[in-house]
């Protein structure tokens, strides 16, 4: 099918602003090849049917919306955490501000400084997750990211990371554009832990590629905040070998604009893969999570559990697809995509998607949209508890599911504290 | 303690009249009951004195200790003394009934300016209180009623009475759907918290409750009034006769 001029027009006025690295060394095929595939069918338009939902403009806009600086006055998410961290600052690497890159079991080094050196695990991993989570549908944002990001990490772990890698995005230009392109490889019986923060830049265009190998464990938590102004479009790929575990969480917090695309191949039998997320929003904020599973193995489990709570005109999106392939028999596949709407100006659109070739699967999706349930917070009120500390309770209550996908408690209550410092900030 | 006069109320959505000039006044130290068909109104009352939205209160008032309370919110109702026993307690999915507990005892010590339990001494409390109600440490973790039986819930409601130390306690219906024995555990349960500052408004259709839980007076509510008041003999009656002996009497 042929492009419309006026998406090409569009794509071409994005990328008069971006340049490849000089040094690309061995990313630069990858790159070239990513370009073309990019010119081959344009960013995202408004009446993509992907896109349906959240409009791309921000995202696509050859310069970014300006997005004002926000402090909350709380220390930063994972601060209670013993974490080796790597920080960027609106998209630039700041070594002055993080940890030397290494650890037991760990190899990190820089995108930006290893494409002179021969690191042949990435090579074969960096843009190729991306592409091939391009079939059957197209995500151009991750396509232009592999083209052009600036820098990232290379993160291979070869044995059972105790400490978790923290990757610190924070934002301090009101006009930062930042592209970063990461990538993971989990060794066969390897553990990694990876942690991300913050609001990064005015405008940010992130790719994770994790390639889990067979009986691997990837655990990836997010907490996205804070800056209300901020625009993100990110892409995690995964891909999950035999055995393997692969769980990812996604804290969502303010923001005008947030596109996160999870793309998860699961190739190995008995497999675990598990994507959830929390979102708050409180008026000019939109969060779009979609999720694209493929069941390409025999006996995997993957559950998405995705909890939004919205108010005065926040926008939540949820569109989810479990794809079973021929062949893929006993899976066991479960998502359900819940709002919980505090007034009648908020908006959830949901389309969840079962597409199932194989005979023997147990696969169930749910999707609701509802308001505070008024008897609980009668019955709750009744106690003496307060109205508005029963509806924070509720609100909690409501995102629970979501947030018990975080294994490790330590982790799960910096990310309940953040709540709880956002819902006591946005009463009534 | 509690003074009901002349209390009217309508339903907020539609125009039917539930409650049509209630008259209860209940002293400190008592146990006064409160029997009656279906439909005459207990459960409205009750929840027209907790705060319950729905309700439009067009004549007359309520008065807890002397203080109005009907223009109150139901936490601010809660802190001045009042608690309800809920005819069908509310199940909240998410919510840990331990947590539930200490929030609401924390806020009411707060509202009136009292220090908030230390997390230690809150826990020896409850853990005493369960037991004597026969309420597992487990049941204690699980959210707030769900799963439970009905008799589970019944208990767990005077367990939050027990832990909140209520001067005004309402109990609509405990007894409906218990067993003897469970019935014999929350009559326990309230006869603990009987005291001279205390007083209690029992709702019940059974003489059996009665037996355990000895009220001073008794009160017959049709149609949204109270019908007739007496002693305790008048439970008994009711429990012999039915209500039409006395209805009709009244009529
Ligand atoms: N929210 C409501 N909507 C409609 N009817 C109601 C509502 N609440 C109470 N009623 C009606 O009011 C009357 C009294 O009900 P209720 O107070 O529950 O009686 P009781 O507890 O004595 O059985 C009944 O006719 C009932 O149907
Ligand atoms: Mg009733």
């Amino acid at each position: 099918m042929a492009v419309a001029q006026a998406k090409l027009d569009a794509t071409e006025a994005r990328l008069a602003g971006l340049t490849m690295p000089e040094a690309a060394g061995w990313t630069k095929p990858a790159r070239e090849e990513a370009l073309a595939r990019l010119l081959a069918v344009g960013l995202p338009g408004r009446r993509d049917e992907y896109w349906k939902y959240t409009r791309p403009d921000l995202l696509t806009a050859p310069e970014p919306k300006p997005a004002a600086l926000f402090d909350h006055g709380e220390p930063p998410v994972f601060d209670e955490i013993e974490r080796l961290k790597i920080v960027f600052v609106d998209g630039v690497f700041d070594a002055a501000a993080s940890d030397p890159l290494e650890g037991e079991g760990l190899e990190i080094a820089r995108l930006a400084e290893a494409q002179g050196a021969d690191i042949h695990w990435a090579k074969d991993l960096y843009g190729q997750l991306e592409k091939d989570g391009q079939d059957p549908v197209e995500r151009p944002l991750a396509t232009l990211n592999t083209a052009f990001a600036t820098d990232g990490v290379l993160i291979r772990a070869t044995g059972k990371v105790k400490k978790p890698v923290s990757l610190m995005y924070l934002h301090r230009s009101e006009t930062s554009d930042a592209v970063l392109h990461h990538v993971i490889r989990v060794e066969e019986d390897a553990e990694l832990t990876v942690l991300e923060n913050g609001p990064a830049a005015a405008r940010f265009n992130k790719v994770m590629e994790v390639d889990v190998a067979e009986n691997g464990s990837f655990h990836h938590i997010r907490a996205q905040g804070r800056d209300h102004e901020r625009q993100a479009a990110t892409h995690l790929f995964g891909r999950v070998a035999k055995e393997a575990t692969f769980k990812s969480f996604t804290l969502t917090v303010n923001g005008v604009l947030t596109r996160n695309e999870i793309v998860l191949d699961i190739r190995g039998d008995d497999a675990v893969a598990h994507v959830a997320g929390a979102c708050v929003g409180d008026g000019d904020f939109h969060c779009d999570t979609t999720v694209f599973i493929t069941h390409d193995a025999v006996n995997c489990e993957s559950r998405q559990v995705f909890k939004k709570v919205l108010r005065n005109g926040a926008t939540g999106v949820f569109q989810g697809k479990i794809l079973v392939k021929e062949g893929a028999q006993k899976t066991d596949g479960y998502q359900i995509s819940q709002s919980l709407l505090l007034d009648d100006d908020a908006q959830f659109y949901a389309k969840p998607e079962l597409e199932i070739y194989a005979d023997d699967v147990a696969c169930s999706h749910g999707s609701t949209s509802g308001a505070i349930d008024e008897e609980a917070l009668f019955y709750l009120r009744s106690r003496g508890v307060p109205q508005a500390d029963a509806q924070d309770l509720l609100v909690l209550a409501f995102l629970a599911e979501a947030i018990e996908e975080i294994e490790s408690e330590e982790i799960a209550d910096c990310i309940l504290a953040r709540l709880e410092g956002w819902l006591s900030r946005h009463r009534g | 303690m509690l003074e009901i006069k002349n209390l009217h109320v309508k339903l907020e959505e539609e125009d039917k009249q539930i409650l049509k000039g209630v008259d209860l006044t209940v002293e400190a130290g008592k146990v006064h009951a409160i029997m009656g068909p279906n439909g005459s109104g207990k459960s409205t009352l009750s929840y027209v004195l907790s705060g319950r939205d729905g309700y439009e209160v067009t004549e007359g008032s309520a008065t807890l200790e002397g203080e109005e309370i009907l223009e109150m919110e139901p936490e601010e109702r809660a802190a001045a003394g009042l608690f309800l026993a809920f005819q069908y307690p509310v199940e909240i999915p998410g919510v840990g009934n331990m947590t539930f507990l200490r929030t609401a005892v924390n806020a009411q010590r707060k509202a009136r300016g009292e220090e908030e339990l230390s997390a230690g001494d809150f826990l020896k409390v409850v853990r005493e209180k369960a037991k004597s109600l026969k309420i597992s440490p487990e049941m204690l973790k699980r959210p707030v009623n769900v799963g439970f039986s009905g008799g589970e819930k019944k208990r767990n409601e005077i367990l939050q009475m027990a832990m909140l130390e209520p001067k005004m306690c309402i109990l609509d219906e405990t007894d409906s759907g218990l067993d003897v024995d469970a019935m014999k555990l929350v009559a326990e349960g309230v006869n603990a918290l009987r005291d001279e500052g205390r007083a209690f408004l029992v709702i019940t259709h059974y003489q059996r409750l009665l037996d355990h839980i000895k009220p001073d007076v008794v009160h017959i509510m049709a149609d949204g009034r109270i019908v007739k008041t007496g002693g305790p003999e008048l439970a008994l009656e009711v429990e012999q006769n039915g209500y039409a002996d006395i209805l009709s009497e009244v009529a």
